[in-house]
């Protein structure tokens, strides 16, 4: 029998301090801001809240916020690991501009990209121009704002996902193949596992992001309620009216569903890793 | 760096700043929170004020500006930015500070015309040669005609829209209020577009080139006429439209603080100057002193005005009805 191993000691010291440290900051930067906005909402009764949270203007932008926030992530985590691929795996003229050019998004302020994309993408724009005979209208609907999310998104996957892709050992592929395995089989069983943790970490990003969004849609949706109206936005309406009351309800709503929704993508995540940690 | 070099180069600062001190004293900073669109009429008003207060009193001031959204900018000083004067583009925005004992109550009755040194009026802007044919209201409600207004909730001008098309309905439908609903739901359905901004609308009219008319105020219209050229656009007067003042209030709380009072009621008092009130007028703000009005009456087309308080009861009625949670402007997108 082993002797029971000794107390593990961490590398540098001081855990008691650096976990008293992370847990000030992340009060004071997150938890402290946050809580002001569940204690301002306690100022209502319950019927009240749920009266200003359930009408059927909010509830329609609850759907167009999360489910245009999670098309637009969705779209980023196929193309997005794509972009990532091909910065990674090939090497062509110029693929350290476009390597840049995939942190544009990053660094525009959102509202200059709203008014780009609604320029290119209105009737008389250069890509809403030739849409428009197809009877495809893209700014002012539904289907703008998923551009607009999908745009603002695109850089959490392709950089969560790239160091990954980086570090993938080409010799299992090799080994697949030699085994027999086809394309299919080795994208799905030999690199997806692998990948699939930061995948998710980029979807998720990009998805908070997206929910979040408010500069770069206002300018593309065309805000019309019931239609393409975003809950941000519904904020942003109440507290023209000095309802600030009504406005953080909306907010810990936003916030709720946003907390659930994260959460269980890091449990996904999680569980996805202990599957790649498993099998390799 | 030595401690010596050091030593000199506190002294040196300590003897540049107390040099300084007695200019820092006869010199006085004012800020001027305002309205989105206000900015370039300030910009030209500052310069005739400082000159005057100099003038007057031999102390220099300088004044600076902010400009934003004037719902925005009330909440700014109502959450604790240091405006001397605010001058806002709707009497709500104003109430508002003084609901919270930043203005005096009875602002509105401190400066002459309700304390607001000019207004505006909602008028039309529509394409070359009005294919549309649109000369008024009712001609904005047609099958097929799609006009561009602000959103209500977000804009001032939005709102003001909204009001002068419901005082129009009153007024052809003998105050029925049903049919001004209608009227109202009649116009919105040809909205393609919600901006939440004034200047947003505009872009959405003169760039984007959406819709046959759009719906603002009047100083804003000429700009953008002036921007586009005659050529592309024309502008409509409708027969009847709402009187939008552009109150102005001194911020009781920075004044006590800096003790700058009489500065900023003296910036406020000279915007009833003449001088003052020519450059309003070269903005296309309608003057409230009459003498320029005269002057200038060539400029504004007459039109028949009426005020928020003539047919809403005030802005406190008036959003209460049309524009909260569940108001008119909210049923027309209700099924």
């Amino acid at each position: 029998m082993n002797p029971r191993p000794a107390k593990r000691h961490n590398v540098l010291p001081g855990f008691g301090l650096s976990l008293g440290y992370t847990l000030f900051y992340l009060c004071l930067i997150v938890l402290i801001p946050l809580s002001a906005a569940f204690i301002r909402t306690a100022s209502l009764s319950w019927e009240q809240f749920w009266g200003i949270v359930s009408t059927p203007r909010v509830v329609a932008s609850y759907q167009l916020t999360f489910g245009a926030s999670l098309i637009g992530a969705g779209i980023n985590a196929v193309f997005g690991l794509i972009v990532a691929w091909v910065l990674v795996r090939y090497s062509f003229p110029g693929k350290r501009l476009l390597d840049a050019m995939v942190d544009l998004p990053f660094a525009l302020p959102t509202a200059v990209a709203g008014i780009a994309l609604t320029g290119l993408y209105a009737q008389n724009g250069w890509i809403g121009a030739l849409l428009a005979p197809y009877g495809i209208k893209v700014a002012f609907t539904q289907l703008g704002i998923i551009v607009a999310l999908t745009f603002i998104g695109l850089p959490f996957v392709v950089r969560t996902v790239q160091p990954v892709i980086e570090d993938l050992e080409r010799e299992l592929e090799e080994a697949a193949a030699s085994l027999g395995a086809t394309r299919w089989q080795t994208f799905m069983n030999v690199i997806l596992p692998v990948i699939l943790p930061a995948l998710l970490t980029g979807f998720a990003l990009a998805l908070a992001r997206a929910i979040g969004e408010y500069g770069s849609v206002v300018f593309i949706a065309g805000n019309i309620p019931m239609q393409t109206e975003i809950t941000p936005l519904l904020i942003i309406t109440k507290l023209e009216q000095y309802d600030y009351v009504g406005a953080t309800a909306l907010a810990v709503v936003m916030l709720v569903i946003s907390f659930c929704m994260l959460l269980v993508i890091n449990l996904l995540q999680w569980w996805a890793n202990r599957r790649a940690g498993r099998e390799s | 760096m030595t401690l010596k070099s050091i030593r000199t180069l506190f002294a040196a600062t300590a003897l540049s700043l107390a040099a300084l001190a007695p200019g820092l004293h006869a010199q006085t900073t004012l800020l001027n929170v305002s309205y989105d669109v206000a900015r370039e009429y300030y910009k030209d008003y500052n310069p005739v004020f400082a000159a005057y207060w100099k003038k007057k009193t031999g102390e220099t001031v300088t004044i600076n500006q902010s400009h934003a959204g004037s719902t925005p900018q009330a909440r700014a000083v109502a959450d604790g930015l240091e405006a001397d004067v605010v001058t806002m583009n709707q009497a709500t925005d104003v109430q508002m500070l003084a609901d919270r004992k930043l203005v005096v109550a009875d602002w509105d009755k401190r400066f002459p015309n309700g304390a607001a040194p000019n207004y505006s009026t909602m008028i039309f802007l529509v394409r070359k040669g009005n294919p549309k044919g649109i000369k008024d209201w009712n001609d904005l409600v047609k099958p097929g005609v799609q006009v561009v207004i602000p959103n209500p909730k977000t804009a001032g001008n939005g709102r003001y829209t909204y009001l002068a098309a419901w005082g129009y309905a009153l007024k052809k439908n003998n105050g029925s209020e049903v049919q001004a609903r209608e009227f109202a739901k009649a116009l919105f359905k040809n909205v393609p577009v919600l901006d939440t901004g004034g200047r947003g609308a505009t872009t959405t009219f003169a760039q984007r080139n959406i819709g046959d008319a759009l719906v603002t105020f009047e100083n804003e219209v000429y700009l953008i006429q002036k921007e586009l050229g005659a050529d592309k656009v024309e502008i409509v007067y409708p027969s009847v439209s709402i009187r939008a003042d552009n109150p102005v209030a001194v911020v009781e709380r920075t004044v006590e603080k800096k003790k700058s009072r009489k500065q900023a009621q003296a910036y406020l008092e000279y915007l009833w100057s003449p001088e003052a009130q020519e450059i309003a007028a070269r903005y296309y703000y309608r003057p409230a002193v009459a003498s320029v009005a005269k002057k200038y009456a060539s400029q504004f087309k007459p039109v028949g005005l009426f005020t928020v308080d003539e047919v809403f009861g005030g802005w406190e009625k008036a959003n209460k009805a049309h524009f909260v949670d569940g108001g008119s402007f909210d049923q027309i997108y209700q099924k």
